[in-house]
């Protein structure tokens, strides 16, 4: 049972699958704090489909990942090891990190890029129970006045959108639903 | 009235039958078969397997026949092809000094262990038309023995021992690999060689020759150049161990250059590296020129301004297929960007005629 | 070799998840160059092989998409360009512009205002717009890092100085969200206020240069000038000879060896679905007028 969870819940369709979820994970990205639906993964719990979904879509070896201690279990790693053959590294070699928000304190040990590159930043996934009640007010680029989102936290986005162009970018899960909040964005309280 | 020109697609489908055909040419004429191109166009293959950067003679000799024989069309087939391919892994380094050589000669020593073989070289034929090839001549067998076990050891090495070569160090690290990674600059030597070694022929050795006659020169002797095959290896984690997959034929080149020391190296001799699929003997001299007057800033000496010094000049210019593209895509319609500068100049003109106008009233 | 034996939108995943992280990581720093390992595709460099990669990155398999080049769909290397995809997504095609999800364009913004559904991909030649100033990348990477653009305004105040204008007609500079000075790619500068506010994802991919670079929706992007000098989307001073339109961008037509000229919208989308609608320019046949 335990080798048929690691071996199965991938995309049935790889070519076809990835390509619609990575539509998903580009208008999140576009349009910070909407929330899309992404679908064809079926990892192992604690890892959420959509998050699953966006680690089979867009990392492979050639992407480190960080896995937090909310997420840590020897079915995810497995999984991840099977389906992206994705090195497991520490936080800060990390393109990609997985977990709650509290597991994946403290965020300041994530890559924000450089002042040259500030693209080799690492993606957050941040997995939440429920991503659906609007806890701030967004603006900025791909947003056309402001946007109402659910965020984790309020400070460290604030902290992370004022080093712009330097920062972490973070996708927000729950089920198989996903929002984005790029570097870009100005954060308020709701 | 005008109707706006239509038919880009029928015009496209016509051009392209009309090129299958002119490809064929002569139907009298018998047709070339790919393997009589693989065997007696054999160093347009390996030029085409070399800027291809893929090892396949059948391919590249397909490539050639397709594009009418034209090599950097050939090329740009091959690598449109090879992008396609999955990886399955990385060789383990292949051990030029293991090759089986068919040609090596140095110019710094009259006599090495293993000896000059001079090979099958046009060097000293007199480039005299030959029309007995016209005439259907047969090529007499060349007389054939059995191989000498030679151990032809790297001639430079024996420099190496008494300590006027620099030094060589085995590194670890995997090096970059221009194909999956984008060119990053300030380049370092292995993607430099990389980038050379995939380089056209004809910009490589115009570079090359530019350092020859005082444009960042670097005073080079052939220190040795062998031709032959070498084993390809391959390390299969299963079995803990490198197992041969098959050989490739390769052209080595290591120059000896002079250098009369600087702040941070002695005097010694410093050396300039080509490495070149197939037979390509030119491209490996140029290559090895063109890799030591890179080196300059290593060697903590003077960059004189020379395009050959120029990495980014260099590397960004020498891939043959990124430049047809750019060259050719001016082809192209521009006629929006070209209607946009007619305004402009129009509006200048005007502009300049009405302060004229205006000067005289004055 | 069968068509089979290619993956969906030709390229290989792994390549795929490569052009779409460098992709996530442009709209995150919009305007900002992401370098990628851009791959020989089967037509040359130069000829649209980064909207290409970019396009095949982007395409599921229930979009439509529209290829333009200079405003048209009936351009020779649109043609070959769509034909590739419908060769190797098997995706719907059109020519009308608002039936489109995805548009890789070259040289254009189509005149009718894109929607939110909808994605524009650019073929970009140069993507650096500091290039023709310093050709040097270190130097231009350094110079963006530290936000240095003044080089910039010193060569379009020399335009001025010189010309009385700046003689910058198309790929006009532009500053995106007060941070990074982009290259639009070589549209005609009348477009550029089309590329701030739009509704649409706008993607930008360099094949030979390696870079992939994008704007969100709504995001403010900003043409270079002077306070003296405001920037200044001309274009032709006529209305459409087909369609009578004097609001779109037009290409001038020579039509007889006497120099004789016309004027139609470079956008055909635009211009026929003005001409099925009954709007009539100085060519139309008399009395078809609606």
């Amino acid at each position: 049972m335990f080798e048929a969870e690691v071996l199965s819940g991938g995309f049935s369709n790889p070519a076809q699958d990835s390509a619609r979820a990575f539509r998903a994970c580009l208008d999140a990205m576009a349009r910070p704090g909407r929330i899309q639906q992404i679908a064809g993964a079926v990892p192992p719990a604690p890892l959420s489909p959509a998050a699953g979904a966006i680690l089979l879509t867009l990392a492979d070896a050639t992407t480190p990942i960080f896995i937090a201690k909310s997420h840590d279990t020897e079915a995810v790693r497995r999984w991840i090891a099977f389906h992206c053959s994705a090195p497991v590294v520490a936080a800060s070699d990390a393109d990609f990190a997985i977990g709650t928000w509290d597991a994946l304190q403290p965020v300041s040990q994530f890559a924000i890029g450089t002042a040259e590159y500030p693209d080799r930043s690492a993606t957050l996934i941040v997995e939440c129970e429920d991503i659906s009640a609007p806890t701030a007010t967004l603006s900025g680029p791909g947003i056309e006045t402001t946007q109402t989102a659910y965020l984790p936290n309020l400070d460290a986005f604030v902290a992370n959108s004022a080093q712009f162009p330097l920062g972490f970018d973070c996708y927000f899960t729950a089920g198989n639903q996903l929002s984005a909040l790029p570097r870009s964005t100005k954060v308020e309280a709701l | 009235m005008y109707v706006a020109t239509k038919g880009g697609e029928r015009a496209i489908d016509a051009a392209h039958q009309w090129l299958a055909d002119e490809r064929r040419g002569d139907r009298s004429v018998p047709e070339l078969s790919v393997a009589q191109i693989r065997e007696q166009m054999a160093l347009a293959v390996n030029r085409v397997m070399a800027e291809g950067s893929l090892y396949d003679p059948d391919l590249a000799a397909l490539a050639i026949k397709q594009a009418r024989g034209d090599l950097i069309e050939a090329v740009f087939l091959i690598r449109a092809y090879r992008t396609t391919l999955p990886r399955f892994g990385a060789s383990v380094p292949v051990e030029t000094d293991r090759m089986d050589i068919i040609r090596r000669i140095s110019a710094t020593f009259k006599d090495a262990p293993g000896g000059q073989i001079l090979g099958p070289t046009f060097d000293y034929t007199h480039r005299l038309l030959d029309f007995k090839l016209m005439a259907d001549g047969e090529a007499p067998e060349a007389l054939r023995k059995e191989a000498d076990a030679v151990v032809a050891p790297h001639i430079l090495q024996l420099l190496d021992q008494d300590g006027l070569m620099e030094p060589l160090t085995d590194g670890d690290e995997t090096p970059p690999d221009l194909t999956r990674e984008p060119l990053e600059m300030p380049a370092d030597r292995p993607l430099r060689l990389q980038a050379l070694a995939r380089g056209d022929e004809g910009f490589v050795l115009s570079m090359a020759y530019s350092t020859q006659r005082g444009y960042g020169r670097t005073h080079a002797f052939v220190g040795e150049l062998r031709i032959g095959t070498c084993a390809v290896e391959m390390e299969i984690p299963e079995l803990g161990f490198a197992v041969e997959i098959g050989e490739i034929e390769l052209t080595e080149c290591e120059t000896v250059n002079q250098f009369t020391g600087s702040k941070s190296e002695p005097p010694q001799f410093t050396r300039g590296y080509g490495l070149v699929m197939g037979q390509s003997e030119r491209k490996s001299i140029s290559m090895s020129l063109v890799d030591r007057a890179l080196r300059w800033e290593e060697l903590g000496e003077d960059n004189v301004g020379a395009p050959a010094q120029d990495a980014e000049f260099v590397l960004y210019h020498c891939d043959n297929i990124q430049a047809t593209g750019f060259l050719e895509h001016i082809k192209l319609p521009h006629y929006v960007d070209f209607q946009s500068e007619l305004e402009l100049i129009r509006k200048l003109r005007r502009e300049a005629a009405d302060a004229q106008v205006k000067e005289a009233a004055e | 070799m069968t068509d089979q034996a290619y993956n969906f939108a030709y390229l290989d995943e792994a390549t795929k998840r490569m052009i779409r992280r460098a992709l996530l990581k442009g709209l995150a720093i919009p305007g900002y160059q992401v370098p990628f390992a851009s791959r020989e595709m089967p037509m040359p460099y130069g000829w649209g092989t980064g909207g290409v990669q970019v396009t095949a990155a982007c395409l599921t398999p229930e979009d439509t998409l529209k290829v333009i080049d200079q405003g048209a769909d009936d351009t020779t290397n649109a043609v070959s360009i769509r034909k590739f995809f419908e060769r190797t997504a098997q995706v719907q095609t059109s020519e009308t512009t608002a039936e489109a999800t995805v548009i890789q364009t070259r040289h254009r913004i189509p005149e009718v205002a894109l929607t939110e559904g909808q994605i524009l991909v650019y073929q970009v030649p140069i993507p650096e717009p500091l290039r023709f100033l310093e050709p040097r990348e270190s130097e231009t990477r350094r110079m963006h890092a530290l936000e240095e653009y003044g080089l910039m305004h010193v060569k379009l105040y020399e335009d001025i100085a010189r010309h009385g204008a700046i003689a910058t007609s198309y790929a006009y500079p532009v500053k995106v969200e007060g941070r990074y000075v982009m290259d639009p790619s070589p549209i005609p500068k009348f477009d550029n206020p089309k590329l701030g506010g739009n509704a649409a994802i706008q993607l930008f991919g360099a094949g030979r240069e390696q870079r992939i670079y994008a704007l969100p929706p709504y995001t403010d992007v900003v043409s270079l000038d002077f306070e003296d000098h405001p920037f200044d989307p001309s274009k032709a001073d006529h209305a459409c000879d087909l369609c009578g339109s004097e609001v779109s961008y037009l290409d001038e037509v020579i039509t007889d060896d006497k120099g004789s000229r016309i004027f139609v919208c470079s956008d055909t989308s635009y211009c026929t679905t003005r001409q099925d609608e009954g709007h009539t320019g100085r060519l139309s046949p008399e009395g078809e007028a609606a």
